[in-house]
């Protein structure tokens, strides 16, 4: 299968001074185009940090990362926000929505930089808020808000979407409506589509789940038979 | 619009009150440069521009009587391109309806009708003809002060003989835009007039047919000055001239000098502090802000915005600020600059409008502002951008506290954890802390500088008015009158007491330094007009010695005991060498005085007097002043009273205002400082203190951390405004020491007591605003909220 991230060898270490930290400890791992991957692991494990490096926002200490054939532990700050730009779609835990922008208008932050958008009521309206569009992020629910989030993140037409711990602060009903945008957007876009979680649950709709540990790909598995989002509770 | 745009304007108007408090500080600079720079080059075109269309003279000379054929050799001087002579006398005019004896300056009109030089614009009517004898034009002031119209008349009492003359017309002179008479301290164009009238009358009149005893020169362009000025002097030597001198001692043009220097300074001084604190606000606003928007900007980045676009998206905030500013400031400054327009209006006589304030003044304010504003933000948007978006979406790491010896000392000292809060608070932003402390110093010092010049005023009017000169009038002679005339001068309706007193014209010189100065000699135990010595006595000069104002003493840089050359002008051209024997405070003129009886035997003469101070009975005023106009000596008398009465007026009225700006500005930027700091205080301890809420202290006791941070920053900064007001002060005091006047430094404890008052208040009002939102706080939300 075709891969859309390649890393070989990822290491990262954060050095506090005192002690340092291997937040990754080289890893070896391909995501391929179109699938929806779980990566799964305990706070600490690494995982927030890989994601990070595969979206551009962070670089490694050492070993290299692949987005197709454009190397990018070889990029500069430059190229990085280019690629964040064109190819990449992010959703995190708290939403991180502009407050003193509306849903459509947080939408259009993306619209109004990347190269090939939809307008920003179509992204609206595939995760089901076309009626909620003129609303502040603080007249919407946790579950609205991080919809919104996903609509931003589509609106570019990512080849990428990656997701950090997308239902972590929202409660187990709200968490499922958020997950069937996410399969919806996976299915009908083709959108390759990494989630982090350490919510063991999720991993049932995943294509594959990588299962991370101290800084090291514990094991992968790959989901035979997936579940929709709507059979998963927590 | 992009979405980026509508956050910027939603930031912006959520921000109002703390960008409010900002502009206004802004403001205040833009305001002030606006108005001192733009009257500054606005006053400075209209003068140039009048001179030039108008040949003001470049060089000036009086003597006492010299021959017209003089005039060749003077036009032969090198460097010379026109030169003008006439003949200037003072007269005592009758004015019908002015009880006050009214003192004019006589100026010949030439045959030709017009002067080639100094040429006037006519207001109303026209010249007096050439061949008429009782015909005259008046400066337009004097004529709207005395209500004369063209076709009145009124009496004027020339050498002695009095005649009708007959207003034909009204002008405006650039000789006569600041017009001051002899002796007097401002403007009073009641009292005090020029009259322009045909040389062939004047020199009837003053038996000066052929002759001339003022001349005037425009020299071509790079001539050297000082050179003419030598060439003249030698010129008019024979003839009692009294020394030319250049443009920058001509009474009118030196009063406008003063003034542009004055605006210059105030120009560079005062505007650079506002731009300073509001670059200081702005920059500590946006780091609160970039604080609190890390997660955001961490998501722009994620999103793909460039680093530039995110440090432009952060200055442009600023840029509204300044932008906001700058409009208040040019509507403050256009208000001001008229009103500063209007003030000058009544001292300066221009015969057209000073106020036409140029595009430039106004971009230059509102650039500088913009400038300013960016560079506050500039830190914070470069680190906005340099943010990496990893860290940028982590929250921030707490504010690292370590324990130093001054916890050690507060754990000794057993103060409560509030105190302790604030305390450790300043000392974790100990950068922060200084510079809001300096900010709300340099308001204090702002007061303080301002509450000195009331002060100086007073000081300086006791001691021009009620310790040295306190006759009620002085009557002057031209020429000098003996002394023994004083007999006759006692006899004049309501005169209690009078005193003599001698001008001698001279150069005074010590090493390479020079000054031409009137030289005033008087008896002995003169009590009327009195010199104050340095240690603030009253005493009279030694014979064969000279005293000194401190100032003169200070450009002739001597110190009593020393010996300066003595160089007379006039009658008798002489140089003696004698010792200062002491120096005299004067904050009005330099003067240097001499005992009579030792300069009349200099000039080896009897005692002769130029002027009487008189003591007179109020009530006789009206006999005495009609008496006057009738004296053929006479040619110009002072009212001590109505001068003191008009300079303490016009002087209380410009104070008055200047108290009312300062006042503002100061309160303006305590407000700015104070609230700004509060704000950014509760943004960033709004946890904590709904954390102690929580825990189950009271509003006030919470709001005592928040209100007494601001506070204790407040009172650190009295001191230092002290300081600083009072260098300010001094910097001002000696920036007004020109020859005209000095004003004194006088600093009272009220004026440093007033100015932490207001200052500590307007702080405690900015803070208990904020505390407001304290009080408002939802304490649920508040936890919620992630930091």
């Amino acid at each position: 299968m075709n891969a859309v991230f390649r890393t070989q060898d990822l290491t990262k270490v954060y050095d506090t001074g005192e002690l340092q930290i291997r937040a990754l400890d080289g890893v070896n791992l391909e995501l391929y185009s179109g699938e929806l991957a779980v990566l799964l692991g305990p706070s600490g494990s690494g995982k927030s940090t890989l994601l990070n490096i595969l979206g551009g926002l962070d670089h490694a200490t050492s070993g290299k990362v692949w987005f197709r054939d454009l190397e990018l532990s070889s990029l500069k700050d430059r190229d990085l926000t280019l690629y964040r730009r064109d190819h990449v779609g992010f959703v995190f835990q708290f939403y991180n929505l502009v407050a003193s922008l509306t849903a459509r208008e947080n939408v259009q932050l993306v619209t109004d930089v990347a190269p090939n958008p939809m307008p920003a009521e179509e992204a609206l309206a595939q995760v089901g808020l076309e009626h909620r569009m003129d609303h502040f992020p603080a007249e919407m629910s946790g579950g609205e808000q991080q919809r919104v989030a996903i609509a931003r993140a589509i609106a570019k037409r990512p080849e990428v979407l990656l997701c950090d711990e997308p239902t972590g602060a929202l409660d187990s009903k709200t968490g499922v409506q958020v997950l069937e945008v996410l399969r919806d957007v996976n299915e009908r876009l083709g959108t390759s589509t990494a989630v982090i979680t350490h919510n063991a649950a999720i991993r049932r709709m995943a294509h594959r789940v990588v299962y991370f540990l101290d800084g090291r790909i514990d094991r992968v598995e790959e989901n035979d038979t997936r579940l929709a989002p709507s059979e998963i509770s927590w | 619009m992009t979405a980026l745009d509508r956050k910027l304007i939603r930031d912006f108007r959520r921000l109002w009150a703390q960008a409010l408090a900002i502009a206004l500080v802004l403001a205040c600079g833009v305001a002030i440069l606006l108005t001192t720079f733009g009257t500054f080059m606005s006053l400075e075109d209209t003068r140039n521009a009048y001179y030039e269309r108008n040949r003001f003279a470049d060089v000036f000379a009086e003597a006492s009587r010299a021959p017209r054929w003089l005039m060749q050799e003077i036009r032969q001087i090198q460097g010379v391109r026109a030169a003008d002579a006439r003949i200037s006398q003072f007269a005592v005019l009758d004015v019908p309806g002015q009880q006050e004896t009214v003192t004019a300056r006589i100026l010949s009109l030439p045959a030709t009708g017009t002067p080639r030089l100094n040429l006037p614009v006519l207001q109303t009517g026209r010249l007096p003809s050439p061949d008429a004898a009782n015909e005259v034009a008046v400066n337009a002031p004097f004529a709207k002060a005395s209500h004369l119209q063209p076709g009145d008349t009124f009496h004027v009492n020339l050498n002695g003989h009095r005649r009708e003359l007959t207003l034909t017309g009204t002008l405006l002179s650039p000789e006569f835009i600041y017009t001051i008479g002899p002796g007097a301290l401002m403007p009073d164009n009641e009292t005090y007039g020029v009259l322009w009238m045909p040389e062939t009358a004047v020199a009837a009149a003053f038996d000066m047919d052929g002759a001339f005893n003022n001349v005037t020169l425009k020299l071509s362009r790079g001539a050297n000055t000082e050179d003419v000025i030598d060439r003249l002097d030698d010129l008019l030597d024979t003839y009692g001239g009294l020394g030319a001198y250049g443009r920058d001692l001509q009474v009118s043009n030196s009063f406008i000098e003063a003034e542009l220097e004055q605006l210059k300074t105030s120009a560079l001084i005062l505007p650079p502090i506002f731009y300073a604190i509001s670059a200081f606000l702005v920059a500590m606003v946006m780091s609160r802000i970039i604080a609190l928007e890390r997660s955001e900007i961490g998501l722009l980045k994620a999103i793909g915005y460039s680093d530039v676009e995110i440090c432009v998206h952060y200055l442009l905030l600023a840029v509204l600020i300044a932008m906001a500013g700058t409009l208040i400031g040019w509507g403050a400054g256009t208000w001001l600059a008229q009103a500063l327009a209007r003030l000058y209006a009544q001292f300066f006589d221009f015969p057209y409008l000073i106020y036409n304030l140029d595009l430039g003044a106004y971009a230059l304010s509102g650039v500088l502002a913009i400038a300013s504003a960016a560079m506050g933000a500039g830190r914070s948007a470069l680190r906005a951008a340099r943010l990496p978006p990893a860290v940028a979406m982590a929250p921030p790491a707490p504010p690292r506290f370590k324990r130093t010896w001054l916890d050690r000392a507060m754990a000794a000292l057993h103060l409560s954890q509030p105190v302790v809060m604030i305390l450790r608070s300043l000392l974790r932003w100990p950068l922060r802390s200084a510079l809001t402390s300096l900010g709300l110093a340099l308001a204090v010092a702002v007061l303080v500088a301002t509450s000195f010049f009331p002060a100086a005023l007073d000081e300086l009017v006791s001691t021009t008015f009620d310790r040295s000169n306190r006759q009620d009038a002085i009557l002057m002679f031209d020429p000098d009158i003996p002394e023994t005339a004083l007999a006759e001068v006692m006899r004049l309706p309501g005169v209690m007491r009078a005193e003599g007193q001698q001008f001698q014209s001279a150069v005074l010189r010590s090493g390479h330094r020079e000054k031409e100065v009137a030289i005033e000699a008087r008896r002995p135990g003169a009590d009327l007009a009195r010199i104050i010595s340095s240690d603030g006595r009253a005493v009279d000069p030694p014979p064969r010695g000279l005293m000194l104002s401190q100032r003169l003493a200070r450009q002739l840089n001597v110190r009593p005991g020393d010996l300066v050359e003595v160089e007379f002008l006039g009658r008798i051209n002489e140089t003696h060498v004698v010792p200062v024997a002491g120096l005299v405070t004067q904050y009005i003129g330099l003067g240097a005085y001499m005992d009579l009886d030792t300069l009349s035997r200099l000039l080896r003469q009897a005692p002769r007097i130029s002027v009487a101070n008189l003591k007179v009975d109020a009530q006789a005023l009206p006999d005495l002043h009609r008496v006057l106009k009738d004296t053929p000596e006479l040619s110009g008398l002072i009212d001590m009273t109505r001068m003191q009465r008009s300079f303490e007026a016009t002087i209380r009225q410009n104070v008055d205002i200047m108290t009312t700006i300062y006042l503002t500005v100061a309160v303006l930027i305590t407000v700015g400082v104070a609230y700004n700091g509060a704000r950014i205080q509760l943004s960033e301890r709004a946890r904590e203190l709904a954390s102690l809420r929580i825990l189950g202290f009271s509003r006030g006791e919470v709001s005592f951390i928040l209100v007494g941070e601001t506070m204790i920053l407040a009172l650190l900064a009295q001191p230092l405004g002290w300081l600083l007001g009072a260098g300010i002060a001094k910097a001002l005091a000696d920036g007004s020491a020109s020859d005209l006047y000095q004003i004194p430094l006088v600093l009272k404890p009220a004026g440093f007591a007033l100015a932490s008052l207001v200052v500590l208040a307007a702080a405690l009002v900015s803070s208990l605003v904020v505390r407001r939102r304290l009080d408002r706080l939802d304490l649920v939300q508040v936890m919620k909220t992630r930091e």
